[in-house]
């Protein structure tokens, strides 16, 4: 073999603290290589063309090129080599950049570590194989995990564009948690009157099929042939027949039920549509406080109904959806703020949460839009904000910013003006972070046209006194404590991960960070994929974000899985296992180890033989490293090749 | 179970002194209960707040001076009733636990100190060690009918990582010990405020307010008296309280007790074997209001009898 090697400088984040001549000259000595060169940018236009001239001028069946990480430019580089009429397998990468020359200041020695690292690769190379993708067909149905505003976003534009889609909701309505504002920022247009549509266009919707009330219990197979098993929770309604005229919540007599839709501000009833404009508009009957579930009594609600809906013995049901893309619209949760004993630790009726506050807000929320404290229903006068409740806060582990907070905040206090004009806010920030189209704008209006106070500082300390909330804080700016007497205190709770997430984060296949936020494929350039092909994600699931922004990526995730629709077959990675059938001894032991069901036992001649399914192989070599018998290998980094960088690297 | 608690036990100056009633009725309790409470040979002062205000090692070598010789006792933890000690001793040790301040501490010190003696607050071993329960059962004369706030004070439990004992904002071993003791306890929200503590040298002003806002809760509440874990604290309430009426305008007449002197009359000691004498603001009111609405269904009942 032909090899042609090439040490890419990066501009001068390589050849910063690496002699790539010197490493380009180091590797004319190793065996195969019969062309070696350093180049400034090799991914450029020209750079790509200078491997071409070379392949040719130099007859190389192999190219090493030496620059960053692969997960960033091996697939430009096996393009290139086709372009030059190589197999695109021929070809291997050194990382010098992310391993090298951003790590250590050395020159010498990262030149050396370069060079080893030359070394290895082309050893590696000297036993490659031209491999061949192959072709498989893909079903083409996308389901959409959580129905709030990215969802539904993601949902409408795949169904627009022709594809057949399944959304699935854990709760009995779409909407998430923009169905529960009540304004939007910064044009404090109504939240309802402009998702409400989209809600009822999912359900009108020919091409969406909606399972609310279900959650994804199981997921198999790879990009293009996925098969997911949902679970669809029992309603104890029967959905079918089910007109939502909601003559049931009326006469329920278990009106102190659960109320997650309203925050848990005020109560509802056993069986309840959480709001007027859910979609679907079907009623859901909370087992815990059902008093025929609980104990065969009553049984209004069956005697009520005019179409006969009620089924009290209902039980979850489980269908299976194939599907060949998954996108992933989880959104999130409210960080638990009662760990701040300082605001009360949740002691304090009139110490609220934000969300809670919208729906007080809201004209379809427990108080019909009038803001009341908890404690005595009586109009506030002095309510106090605070920002930054459970977000860039290190000591309980959630130091980085949810990013909307500021924006609501000071659209609350716009709102609370509007509603109460007798009334005075004050707003504690740690910084008031408003960039975006109108933002900062609307952040002085709330001060300067609402004459909210906003105060620099943290709040200290909440205690009651009388009927009133003190809430001690700092001014920070003028050097200073501060004292308001508070009728109600709302805190701006941080977001997290929705509950649950790394659950279905399991599911998927996918990875998330430190605070179970799904990890998108690259932070710049890969903003909606995955690491897992065919999933995608869109909204809150992958960062706090807020409407416009979920939306954007509900539509962007859209857009990738028509694109990836639009083929006709999915390429599959012929980088994958594969048995040699006549050292296979039929023990098993890779069947049992693989973690993603890819090798069977097949009959061979009365024999019991081992086969890798191909498609769904991820190439991930445990059941290489498995195999009693070195019998099966995995394409592209079989036991010769990394031995072979092993010998390169340990020559003495 | 409590035959085999034993402890060093650290007073501090003001249990010699201000707060005398404190260490009487701290030493009563315990000798009631079981625990049995070494004193200190040749115990110094753990440096108070005027040693850490000048120099971190000089204050750690004041309380390491102590914590070498309960080392000497063959004894694993020292308790102290008073907070401020407790901070002092406790930070001692956790300063100590970095090599550099421990050698520059041991070199101020005669006999170097090891490290590894725990510091624990009297109120924590009572509640962990010998328990809610067992408080329960020793109690004689429920503090029945006495509607009382605990008030810990700012550094009972706090820094958190440092005093490991209770929760920093919502402190809840005192309120549990009234309760098992049969008192009402009612929820104070101001329980880890400050009182304005050794401010009242240099700036009165300062705790007349701050002391005052305390009081103010507490009459709010409608408390017969409020409980107090710390010699600053009860001093700067208790002792200030006519000041503070009649620097604010306000009537305040709450007396203000130990923990240690209620849970003393719990189980049956003398209010002079608990120096309630020492009190300012007289606690007859308060312990007048134990047991009071038995009492008086007691005499109806005799009265009938009687008829």
């Amino acid at each position: 073999m032909k090899i042609g090697v090439f040490v890419c400088h990066c501009g001068t984040n390589i050849e910063g603290t690496v002699d790539t001549a010197a490493v380009a000259e180091a590797a004319r000595e190793f065996p195969g290589v019969v062309f070696a060169t350093d180049t400034m940018y090799a991914c450029s236009e020209p750079g790509q063309d200078e491997i071409i001239e070379a392949i040719k001028e130099h007859k190389l069946d192999g190219v090493v090129v030496a620059s960053c990480t692969p997960r960033m430019h091996e697939p430009t580089f096996r393009k290139t080599l086709e372009r030059a009429g190589l197999n695109r397998y021929l070809f291997e990468m050194a990382n010098i950049r992310e391993h090298v020359s951003w790590i250590g200041r050395d020159r010498e020695a990262n030149t050396n570590k370069s060079v080893d690292l030359v070394r290895m690769a082309a050893a590696k190379l000297l036993n490659n194989k031209p491999l061949h993708a192959k072709y498989f067909d893909m079903n083409k149905r996308v389901m959409i995990v959580g129905g709030g505003v990215a969802g539904i976003q993601a949902a409408l534009d795949c169904a627009d564009g022709g594809l057949e889609v399944i959304l699935v909701e854990k709760t009995s309505s779409i909407g998430g948690k923009m169905a529960k504002l009540d304004k939007t920022f910064p044009t404090v247009d109504c939240s309802s009157c402009i998702l409400g549509p989209r809600m009822v266009d999912v359900a009108q919707h020919p091409n969406i099929t909606l399972y609310a009330c279900a959650e994804i219990e199981e997921v198999n197979g790879y990009v293009g042939n996925f098969s997911v098993k949902v679970k669809r929770k029992a309603t104890y309604v029967d959905w079918d027949k089910c007109t939502g005229c909601g003559i049931c919540m009326e006469k329920c007599p278990s009106k102190k039920a659960d109320n997650p839709f309203d925050e848990e501000l005020g109560k509802t009833t056993a069986i309840n549509i959480p709001f007027p404009q859910a979609i679907p508009k079907k009623a859901v009957i909370d087992p815990n406080f059902c008093i025929k579930i609980k104990r065969d009594k009553c049984g209004v609600c069956a005697k009520v109904c005019p179409s006969d809906a009620i089924v009290y013995d209902q039980v979850d049901e489980f269908v299976v959806e194939e599907v060949g893309a998954v996108v992933a619209a989880t959104g999130f949760d409210l960080v638990d703020w009662t760990v701040y004993g300082e605001y009360g630790g949740g002691q304090y009726p009139d110490v609220i949460t934000s969300l809670q506050y919208e729906r007080m807000l809201s004209a379809s929320g427990p108080t019909e839009g009038h803001i009341k404290r908890p404690s005595d229903g009586k109009e506030p006068k002095n309510v106090v904000f605070i920002q930054c409740v459970g977000s860039r806060d290190k000591s309980i582990g959630r130091p980085y910013c949810s990013g909307f907070c500021c924006m609501y905040t000071a659209k609350q206090a716009i709102l609370t003006k509007d509603h109460c004009p007798d009334s005075q806010s004050y707003v504690f920030y740690m910084d008031i972070r408003s960039p975006g189209k109108m933002f900062d704008e609307f952040t002085r209006r709330a001060q300067e046209e609402y004459n909210a106070r906003y105060i620099r500082g943290r709040v200290s300390m909440i205690y009651p006194k009388g009927d009133k909330l003190v809430v001690r804080g700092a001014d920070t700016l003028m050097g200073d404590q501060v004292e308001v007497d508070a009728d109600l205190v709302v805190l701006a709770v941080g977001a997290e991960s929705a509950h649950g997430a790394s659950d279905l984060a399991k599911k998927l296949r996918i990875s998330y960070d430190a605070y179970g936020f799904f990890m998108e494929g690259h932070p710049k350039l890969k903003p909606v994929e995955t690491n897992t092909a065919g999933v995608f994600l869109a909204g809150s699931c992958q960062g706090p974000k807020d409407i416009p922004s979920s939306v954007a990526q509900g539509s962007a995730a859209a857009a990738k899985v028509l694109a990836m629709f639009a083929k006709d077959q999915l390429e599959s990675d012929p980088a994958v296992s594969v048995v040699d059938i006549k050292r296979c001894i039929g023990c098993g032991k890779c069947i049992s180890t693989c973690p993603f069901g890819a090798i069977k036992e097949v009959d061979f001649r009365g024999q019991p033989k081992a086969e890798v399914i191909e498609t769904i192989c991820q190439g991930c070599g445990i059941c290489t490293a498995t195999c009693p018998q070195g019998a099966i290998q995995l394409q592209h980094f079989t036991d010769n090749q990394i031995l072979a960088e092993v010998n390169a690297v340990c020559r003495f | 179970m409590s035959d085999s608690l034993t402890y060093a036990y650290y007073p501090g100056c003001s249990g010699a002194g201000t707060s005398m009633e404190y260490d009487m009725s701290t030493r009563s309790v315990c000798d009631k209960l079981g625990i049995r409470l070494t004193d200190i040979p040749d115990w110094s002062c753990c440096g108070s707040t005027p040693a850490h205000t000048v120099d971190h090692s000089l204050s750690s070598a004041l309380s390491a001076r102590n914590l070498q010789l309960v080392e000497k006792m063959d004894l694993d933890t020292a308790i102290t009733p008073c907070p401020s000690c407790l901070t002092n001793l406790k930070t001692a040790e956790h300063r100590m636990q970095k090599d550099e301040m421990r050698e520059k501490v041991n070199k101020l010190l005669d006999t170097p100190y090891k490290g590894g003696v725990a510091t624990k607050s009297v109120l924590q071993i009572l509640v962990e060690d010998f328990g809610l329960d067992a408080l329960k059962k020793s109690t004689i004369k429920p503090l029945k009918g006495l509607k009382v706030a605990a008030y810990y004070g700012c550094i009972m439990n706090r820094p958190p990582e440092v005093m490991n004992f209770d929760d920093p904002e919502h402190p809840m071993a005192m309120d549990n010990i009234m309760k098992a003791m049969g008192a009402t306890v009612l929820p104070f929200p101001l329980k880890v405020e400050c009182c304005g503590a050794s401010f009242g040298i240099p700036r009165k002003d300062v705790v007349m307010k701050l002391s005052g806002k305390l009081l103010d809760v507490a009459d709010d509440l409608g408390v017969d008296a409020l409980v107090t874990a710390c010699p600053l604290c009860q001093m700067n309430l208790d002792l200030r309280q006519t000041q503070i009426n009649s620097a604010t305008g306000a009537k305040h007449n709450i007396p203000i007790f130990y923990y240690t002197q209620l849970m003393g009359l719990a189980l049956g000691m003398s209010e002079k074997e608990l120096g309630m004498d020492k009190l300012c603001v007289s606690p007859r009111k308060a312990i007048d209001a134990i047991g009071k609405e038995e009492k008086k269904i007691a005499e109806t009942l005799l009265r009938r009898r009687l008829k």
